[in-house]
């Protein structure tokens, strides 16, 4: 199944059950497969109980399916052999509020504890950390300073160098933004967008806001009762926008808008997720007539 | 005379150091008043750190003022023999919904809030009956909180708050950790509360579109109230809004993008609806 030299994760016919000895058989993951490869952004939505949660934590094998198995770089990570400590520092996982999870007496303590608990030495631990909390665009005054005298948003920065500091390949984040203000979503977002770009780090950003996906990932998976029903660009996946309401999902505000419009005989392009596109587009079907 | 009254409310708190050292003092409140009208459906919003949660908590005596009062339906929050009462006129709905639900069965959940204030056993089941109805959660009555969604979990937290018979209910972001489905459903039933029982909401949310449906709109910043209107009048104030740290919905957003660039639009569209329908009158009349 894996190709060689193929660089990047390949969920590989995933099959997992809650309660598999009673008769409440839960089947929380049905036959998933999917790739991502080194450098994309992928968005991950479905509702609450969905799969997201058991889906994630196989990727970097702190959970093992019943069936099917996950590939990195080639390489099947629940091989008795593999070293799945390396995974976990090559595969990171921002978790929802990790913030709560902070615990040490300074900024540069808490992200130095990843990369030393990963076999770094202290140079390198010390660079490294260093390396996260500017990437993070936290300021140097923040270094000593305790994690619990900094705003939420900047907690919640501190928990992400945190992760940033293993040097991950790939960096799923659950949540990230629950709880921000719209301004700290978008800085935040465009934080992660940037290290997607500059690092060629791969982003799978799991959400429950349809206008987050839409606007930063580049390809959305769709869970819904644990199987994969939608794997396609943001524009293929919203134009279902009626299925995915009936799953409890939406399409972003600007999908249902553009719908609208259209309906109503106007030559838009029902494909704008943002509110940039969807104006370029209104101004040009107004033009036209 | 409103059923939520603040007063000048001034909030402080001291922080120290490792050592307990004061190293400072933080005004998390800074001369808040307010007049909640029962009946109304108010939504609050402002920036992480504006103290609009702060101020949610003062209002069923979690928190007292520094100085300044706060009155609830008629009771000053720092009366201590008002305390239950307060907390029973007031009742609070949080973020996350794992924190919230205590019963093993929905109704166990729904049943503790009233058997603890000592309500006739009779009347507990009458009022988990009802409760459960209004949030449309009867047919989960017998379930285990574990098995349920983000929205019917944060449902049957609502529906154990309104078991007490509060005349209000504060809800401080209690979509965060919701998919859009459960969103709608948490919204819908607020609403739904409001309009039918009458009950006064405070909603404080990070949504700008939870906020459109409100009667009024209250914004923080840096612990005083910035703004205060009915959506449209609020939602009207883009540019304001945006150097609060604070957005408006995306139909808002466009309506008023568009409008910068000559298309003949209202101000403070509130939602795709009106926009829509904004949209196609402009189109007709090009045509």
């Amino acid at each position: 199944m894996a190709e060689s030299g193929f660089r990047g994760l390949i969920a590989d016919h995933l099959v997992y059950e809650y309660n598999k000895e009673s008769s409440q058989r839960l089947r929380a993951l049905d036959d998933v497969s999917f790739t991502i490869r080194q450098g994309e952004f992928v968005g991950l939505i479905g509702h609450t109980g969905s799969g997201k949660s058991t889906l994630v934590q196989m990727l970097n094998a702190l959970m093992k399916p019943d069936s099917g198995t996950v590939y990195y770089d080639g390489r099947d990570v629940f091989e008795k052999d593999y070293d799945r400590k390396a995974l976990r520092g090559k595969v990171g996982e921002v978790f929802q509020y990790p913030e709560h999870q902070l615990f040490a007496d300074t900024v540069f303590e808490e992200v130095c504890f990843g990369p030393r608990n990963m076999g770094m030495d202290r140079k390198q631990t010390e660079l490294s950390a260093y390396a996260a909390i500017k990437k993070v665009g936290l300021p140097d005054e923040c270094f000593d300073q305790s994690p619990f005298d900094l705003s939420g948003g900047q907690r919640r920065r501190v928990a992400i160098a945190s992760v940033l500091a293993m040097k991950p390949e790939l960096l799923i984040l659950d949540e990230p933004t629950a709880g921000l203000d719209p301004l700290g979503r978008l800085e935040l977002l465009d934080m992660i967008t940037e290290l997607n770009r500059d690092s060629a780090m791969s982003v799978l950003l799991v959400s429950h806001s349809m206008e987050d996906v839409a606007a930063y990932a580049s390809r959305i998976l769709v869970l819904d009762k644990g199987r994969l029903i939608y794997d396609d660009t943001p524009a293929e996946v919203f134009a279902h926008y009626e299925e995915l309401q009936k799953l409890g999902l939406a399409a972003p505000e600007m999908t249902y808008v553009m719908n609208g419009l259209k309906a109503a005989g106007m030559d838009v392009d029902t494909s704008a997720l943002t509110p940039d596109e969807a104006e370029e587009s209104i101004l040009r079907a107004l033009r036209l007539c | 005379m409103g059923i939520i009254k603040t007063n000048k409310l001034k909030y402080e708190y001291i922080r120290r150091d490792e050592d307990n050292n004061v190293e400072g003092i933080t005004t998390a409140l800074d001369g808040v008043s307010l007049d909640i009208k029962a009946g109304d459906f108010i939504a609050i919003l402002g920036h992480n750190g504006s103290g609009k949660s702060t101020l949610a908590r003062h209002i069923n005596a979690i928190l007292f003022p520094a100085e300044g009062t706060v009155v609830v339906d008629g009771m000053d929050t720092t009366d201590s023999s008002k305390l239950l009462d307060i907390r029973r006129t007031a009742g609070m709905v949080f973020q996350n919904p794992d924190n919230q639900i205590i019963g093993q069965l929905v109704e166990e959940d729904v049943a503790f809030g009233p058997e603890n204030m000592g309500v006739p056993t009779e009347e507990i089941w009458q009022r988990v009956a009802e409760s459960l109805e209004a949030v449309g959660m009867t047919a989960y009555r017998e379930h285990s909180p574990n098995r349920l969604s983000g929205g019917q979990k944060q449902r049957v937290s609502i529906a154990s708050v309104i078991a007490m018979h509060p005349k209000c209910m504060i809800m401080d972001e209690p979509t965060a950790m919701l998919d859009p489905g459960g969103r709608r459903e948490v919204i819908e039933a607020a609403h739904k509360l409001n309009k039918t029982e009458g009950i006064t909401v405070v909603l404080i949310t990070h949504y700008m579109d939870e906020a459109a449906g409100a009667d009024k709109v209250i914004v923080m910043d840096k612990g005083r109230i910035a703004m205060e209107g009915t959506p449209r009048e609020v939602f009207s104030r883009v540019e304001e809004l945006k150097s609060l740290r604070l957005d408006v919905p995306q139909s808002t957003e466009l309506a008023w993008r568009l409008k910068k660039r000559g298309v003949d639009l209202p101000d403070g569209v509130l939602d795709r609806r009106e926009l829509v329908e904004a949209l196609i009158r402009v189109y007709k009349r090009n045509k």
